[in-house]
Order: C-alpha cells, then sequence, then structure tokens
C-alpha cells in the first residue's frame, strides 16, 4: 500500500499539461516601461488620439502607485522594467477569415482542445483566442451579427465601435483604481469586446481563450462587456501558458455593465501554469474585474474556477447600483504545491433592494495557501439589502493553510447581512470508506473534491461544467494527506 | 472462504489483537460477541485494511488470496464488504453516484463493462425494496443528514447492491431502535445465501434473535476465548461478560 507521502510526492511531480511553447515569429517591443514604449504600442495598433491620452493617464496613475500591502501573503519583488509590454505574432496583412490565421497558432490552440476551425468548434460557442497579447481568431462572427451582437477583439472594436468604446472603457474600475489596473490601463495589448443589444438573448455563449507563449512577456487584455436593457449573455474565459522557469505578470482587467433588466454571467476557469512543485516559476495572476449592475433589475454573476497560477489575487467585484440588482460570486479555488491564492468578492449595495449571493469554496493542498477575503458593503440608500456569503475550505495534508477575512460594512438598518463559514479536512475516514467499497483513493479523492465544489460547479455552462471537473481531478490527483 | 491463523495486529504500538484464528466457510454466518474493547471492530477493521493497524503476525486467506497483501479497496473488489458501524458523511455526492462509482470500479476489476443505466436503476429498485430503504435518499448526499437508523439500513443497501462474498457487519445494530433493527436484520436474512458468508459483530444478544447464526465466537483480550453454537449467545446474555475474566486465567 502506498503512504500519504508517496501520494503527496506524486502529486507534486505531476507535470502541467500546457507547458508547451509555440515557435512563431513575433513582434516583442524591448523590455522596459516609459511613454515612448506606450507610444509604441499605440501606434502599432493604430490608436486614436484619445485612447493613447487614456493609456498615458494610466502611466501617470501607475508611476505614483506602490504595491499593495494588505494580502496574506508576502508581496514578490517585481520588476516592471524587466517586462516586454507587447508580443504579438508577426503577421504580414490583415486577416480576413480563418483560413489566413498561421497554421501553427491554430494548431497551438487545436492542441489545448480550442478548436477555432468553425465547422468543429463546440456547439453554441463562440471563440475569441489571444495570442499573447493580441486577438488572433473569434469565431461564429458573422451568425451573431445578424443579431446585432458585438464580438471582436478589443482593438476591433476600437476601431469599428469607438463611441461605445469611449463611453464605458474605465467605466468601471478606473485607470487609478490599483496599481495593476494603471499598469493594464497604460500597456494593454487586446482582449475581448462584447455589446449585447436591447432585447436581444445572446444565442451561444462567447468564450475568450488567453494563451501566454512568448518569454519575458507580461499579459495585460482587456475585457469590456455591455449588456444593454433586457439582454442576457453568458461568457466564459480560459487560459493556459508554457512552464517557464521565470515568473510572468497577468494582470488583465475585465469590465461588465449590466443596464436596466439585462443578465450578465461570466465565468472563468482559469489554469495559468502554476510553477514547480518548489514554487519555481508561474504566472503572477493579479486581475481587477468588476461589474456594475447600472439598471434597475439587473443581474450579474460571477463564476470562477482558479486551480492555476503561483499567486492568484483577484476580487470580482459587483456594484449594485440600480434597484432590485442582483450580484452573486460562485468560487472554488486550488492551491496545492507552493500556490498561493488570495481571492474573493466586493458586494456593493447601493440601490434598494439589491440582493447578493456569494459561495466561496477554497482547497488546499500540499503547502498551498488559500484566502478568502470579501467585502458586502450596504449603502444608506440600500433599504432591504439581501446578503448571504458561505465560505468553505477544505484542507487535505496538514501543510497547507486556509484563511478567511470576511469585512461586513452596513449603513442602513433594513439591511440583512448573513455569513456561514466552515474549515474541513478530507477525512481519512472518508478515504477509508471509499476504499472499502472498491474505489481506490484518487478517485475518491476526486469524488469527495467534486461534492464539495457542486454548488459552484452548477452555476458553469454545461460543456464547461464537465471540464471543470475533469480539471479538479486532475489538478488534485493523489493529494491525499 | 476465509481463514484467519494466529493473527496479531496493533495499533499506535499497543497490541490489540493476540493471535485470533478462524475459518469462515461458504454460506455460514458467524458472530463474534465480546465485552468493550475486547477487539471486536479492531478485528473488522485489520480485515478491511484500515491504515493505521498494523499485522504484525499471522496470516489471513480470503477466497484463496492472501488478504493481507491487498489495498483495502481490492479486498472491496474480491469481495469483502465491511457495514461501517460508523458511516461517514460525503456532502455533495448523491448516495446513487456513489453506489454507481463503487459498482462499476468492482465490474471493472472484474473486467466487466460499466453496467447500463437502465440495468443499474432497475437493480437499485430491487435491492431498495428489499431493505426498505426510502427511495427519496438516493438522491441526497451520502449519508448527509441521515438518521441513525437510515445510514445503518443504507448500508445494507450498498451490501446488497456490491453483492459481496463476505459481509461483516459491525455493530450494525447499535444505536438502532427495535423496528429499525428488525428491517435490518431482515434485509440480511434475505441476502443469506450458499455463496454469501457474514461476520455479525455485536455487543447484544437481541441482533441474534434475527439474524441466527451458525456459529458463536466469544471475543475477549484479543483472543478468542470461547466458540459454540447460537446457545452461547443466550448463556453470555444471561452470565454476562465477567466470568470470562476467570475463565482467561485457566486459557
Amino acid at each position: 500500500m502506498r503512504n500519504s507521502n508517496e501520494i503527496i510526492d506524486d502529486i507534486a511531480n505531476k507535470e502541467y499539461e500546457y507547458g508547451f511553447t509555440t515557435d512563431i515569429e513575433m513582434d516583442i517591443a524591448p523590455a522596459g516601461l516609459d511613454e515612448d514604449v506606450i507610444r509604441f504600442i499605440s501606434a502599432k495598433k493604430e490608436e486614436p488620439e484619445w485612447l493613447l491620452e487614456w493609456r498615458l493617464k494610466g502611466y501617470q496613475a501607475f508611476k505614483k502607485m506602490q504595491l499593495p500591502k494588505w494580502q496574506h501573503f508576502d508581496m514578490p519583488e517585481m520588476d516592471f522594467q524587466k517586462v516586454s509590454y507587447y508580443a504579438a505574432p508577426k503577421k504580414k496583412k490583415q486577416l480576413n477569415s480563418l483560413d489566413e490565421v498561421d497554421p501553427e497558432l491554430l494548431a497551438t490552440f487545436e492542441k489545448l482542445g480550442i478548436p477555432l476551425n468553425e465547422q468543429k468548434a463546440l456547439s453554441g460557442v463562440a471563440v475569441d483566442a489571444v495570442f499573447d497579447s493580441v486577438s488572433v481568431a473569434t469565431t461564429f462572427k458573422g451568425k451573431l451579427k445578424e443579431m446585432g451582437v458585438i464580438f471582436c477583439s478589443f482593438g476591433e472594436a476600437v476601431r469599428e465601435h469607438p463611441d461605445l468604446v469611449k463611453k464605458y472603457l474605465g467605466s468601471v474600475v478606473p485607470h487609478s483604481d490599483n496599481i495593476f489596473a494603471a499598469l493594464n490601463a497604460a500597456v494593454f495589448s487586446d482582449g475581448s469586446f462584447v455589446y449585447i443589444p436591447k432585447g436581444v438573448r445572446c444565442p451561444m455563449e462567447l468564450s475568450t481563450y488567453f494563451r501566454i507563449n512568448a518569454q519575458n512577456t507580461g499579459q495585460f487584455e482587456r475585457t469590456l462587456i455591455i449588456a444593454d436593457d433586457s439582454s442576457y449573455v453568458s461568457y466564459l474565459e480560459g487560459c493556459t501558458a508554457p512552464m517557464r522557469d521565470e515568473n510572468q505578470l497577468h494582470a488583465a482587467v475585465v469590465e461588465l455593465v449590466a443596464l436596466d433588466h439585462a443578465e450578465i454571467k461570466y465565468s472563468t476557469v482559469q489554469n495559468w501554469y502554476p510553477g514547480d512543485k518548489d514554487g519555481k516559476g508561474g504566472i503572477y495572476n493579479f486581475v481587477t474585474k468588476r461589474g456594475i449592475c447600472k439598471g434597475n433589475s439587473s443581474k450579474i454573476s460571477w463564476t470562477q474556477v482558479e486551480t492555476g497560477s503561483a499567486i492568484t489575487w483577484k476580487y470580482p467585484s459587483v456594484i449594485l447600483q440600480g434597484d432590485d440588482a442582483m450580484g452573486e460570486f460562485y468560487s472554488v479555488a486550488v492551491t496545492r504545491n507552493k500556490q498561493i491564492a488570495d481571492t474573493g468578492t466586493k458586494i456593493y449595495h447601493l440601490g434598494r433592494n439589491t440582493r447578493s449571493r456569494i459561495i466561496s469554496k477554497g482547497i488546499s493542498a500540499g503547502q498551498g495557501e488559500n484566502t478568502y477575503r470579501g467585502l458586502v458593503q450596504v449603502g444608506p440608500r440600500a433599504h432591504n439589502a439581501r446578503n448571504f456569503t458561505q465560505c468553505d475550505s477544505l484542507l487535505i495534508g496538514n501543510r497547507c493553510g486556509a484563511h478567511t477575512f470576511p469585512y461586513i460594512e452596513s449603513r442602513n438598518k433594513s439591511a440583512t447581512v448573513e455569513h456561514e463559514a466552515t474549515t474541513s479536512k478530507i477525512g481519512e475516514d472518508q478515504i477509508f470508506y471509499l476504499n472499502q467499497r472498491g474505489i481506490d483513493t484518487e478517485k475518491a479523492v476526486a469524488l469527495i473534491v467534486n461534492g464539495y465544489a457542486k454548488e459552484v460547479l452548477n452555476q458553469l455552462p454545461m460543456e464547461f461544467a464537465v471540464e471543470a471537473q475533469k480539471l479538479l481531478s486532475i489538478t488534485l490527483e493523489g493529494s491525499v494527506g | 472462504m476465509l481463514t484467519i491463523k494466529n493473527l496479531h495486529a496493533e495499533v499506535d504500538g499497543k497490541e490489540i489483537l493476540k493471535g485470533i484464528d478462524l475459518e469462515i466457510r461458504k454460506g455460514e454466518v458467524h458472530a463474534i460477541m465480546g465485552p468493550n474493547g475486547s477487539g471486536k471492530s479492531s478485528l473488522a477493521s485489520v480485515l478491511a485494511g484500515r491504515e493505521n493497524y498494523t499485522v504484525t503476525q499471522g496470516e489471513v486467506n480470503f477466497d484463496g488470496k492472501d488478504l493481507l497483501e491487498l489495498s483495502p479497496e481490492d479486498r472491496a473488489r474480491e469481495g469483502m464488504f465491511l457495514a461501517f458501524q460508523y458511516p461517514v458523511e460525503i456532502p455533495g455526492v448523491s448516495n446513487i453516484n456513489f453506489l454507481k462509482t463503487a459498482l462499476n470500479e468492482i465490474r471493472a476489476y472484474k473486467g466487466l463493462p460499466a453496467m447500463e443505466a437502465k440495468e443499474f436503476l432497475k437493480l437499485t429498485k430491487e435491492k431498495q425494496q428489499l431493505v426498505e430503504f426510502n427511495a427519496n435518499l438516493m438522491n441526497r448526499s451520502l449519508n448527509e443528514g441521515f438518521s441513525g437508523g437510515e445510514k445503518k439500513r443504507n448500508e445494507i443497501l450498498q451490501l446488497a447492491m456490491l453483492d459481496p462474498k463476505l459481509g461483516i457487519l459491525d455493530e450494525t445494530d447499535s444505536g438502532l431502535d427495535i423496528d429499525a433493527l428488525r428491517i435490518v436484520a431482515g434485509g440480511v436474512n434475505k441476502l443469506r445465501g450458499p455463496e454469501k458468508s457474514f461476520l455479525v459483530i455485536t455487543h447484544y444478544q437481541r441482533l441474534l434473535d434475527y439474524i441466527v447464526p451458525d456459529f458463536v465466537h466469544v471475543l475477549y483480550n484479543g483472543r478468542i476465548v470461547k466458540t459454540g453454537t447460537k446457545e452461547l449467545a443466550l448463556e453470555l446474555e444471561e452470565k454476562g461478560y465477567d466470568w470470562l475474566k476467570e475463565a482467561e486465567v485457566h486459557v
């Protein structure tokens, strides 16, 4: 019989499946950050003057800011001058169709299980693929256009729909929100843009797939989703990166705007390279995600399954501005080896009868550290606001950690705020029980963990729920203590 | 079916089984009785392969295989089933999903394909009725929020579904009221047959009124000190266990 230590070693040595690199000709900006680099990026992308100015404002804010100190881990040193802020696959001319995309790139996404070929694509899912800093392909564009849905790369949106971009860019996450958001504002490369017109229920899942490939680069994409009155959209992002010894920074910004009676469902399956068993390498994932329920009876729902990255630092938030608006946050975060996750949400109840629901499930294995950090704020005008928070931690082995920092600030007496928290360990008793029914330890852990995370996994769109379940099982393979 | 020879085992360095000899043949029902701390449940744990028990001496042959060489899951797949004294709860894993996983793991071990959904549902329904198991509990999380009686009945349902060669009931009667006891025992009796053996561990004679054993063994201080037929259980009921302490001196 294998003992626990052998099993733990197994998991530690389990290799990251997506750690390959793609050999492709790249346009890369020299390392370093100053105004010239920002002008270079803006020029490369043939941006209008107002966007360059916005970038420069972001840069000015960035220069004055310090790295945050409140997180529950030691912030690694980051030399922002060593990073290259622009890397793009070289292309000779404007692409007119998928057939013109570099076959090497298509092969890469194929290898990752993201077929960009529309015939082969998952039924009912449109994909925007972002390779290093640039969107390389968006599928099902034509079909979506018929309904008035805009789904394209951020760069294309700046060219084709400047009024929409100008109106909403930075309206939820300002250029000076925090140091990583400011950096993103200054150097953001590309990303996805979505606009759902009034009364339209987007007929398919929209999905962006991010891939970091080049060395010594960061990835700074920006996503902006606007759901106009009474519209609905479900959006999913996934991501992977090669295995590299150095840490790479991913500092993305996501802004969601839901107008009257609109609903946005945003799901993330995050699987960046987590570093090796000794904590060498891996992605620093410092992401700012925020949505605003601007309209009455609007709804924003974040679902995240976080299994990758050396460090995850993100707090997808919802501002409930409209009356009767609803915000949700469902999260499963897994840390193993020496991974760190400091994640949670912020919900701001401003409107009347606003409701929010937070379900957070942390899973720590190996020497992983998992922190839930949440803020529920109820403003003076938010009569009858209601919040329910449930925050669970599951420990596997005895060298990992789980921490919870819930903050509640209520300035309205009619508000109801509930918080429940539990911490549990996968017990030897549970494993033995399943063993005694003929189920081996690996399967037993997968069964227990998926059961534990079920409430969150159930929130994912069907196709991805299955993927996420598999990912959880693989990530935790053998991690019994 | 099961042959135990001179079995010694310890937990945390303390010897808890001190030389057990026991032979269970196909179709036989054996009962093991004994006072608290005599090693009854330890014997069940050692047979099922619980990690914190170390076998220091002896051998166990299970249907031609060296049991002690097998992992806990392989012991289960070979047809050994332990009905737990304290069944665990597993939140979020539905009873039915758990049963299906277990059944198909055992089938895969035997080289059989996974059971078709339709066939599985039919089997579940049939066994549910056999042990009078509430169908509403099938889609609930495994044992979560089940009453003591429901948990024990669930153990017998699993036993019925997984169809082992040897069923070990570890104090299945503890914490059951008389009605639940009758249902659980009734389920076991329906499962009895020429190919299936049982090892019934109990503190009280009461259970043996319902599950009538072929042999009764008295375990005391890590050894079997007396073996007899069902009348021995009645004798124990009458005299208690104290006389064993004196008997042990003479062994």
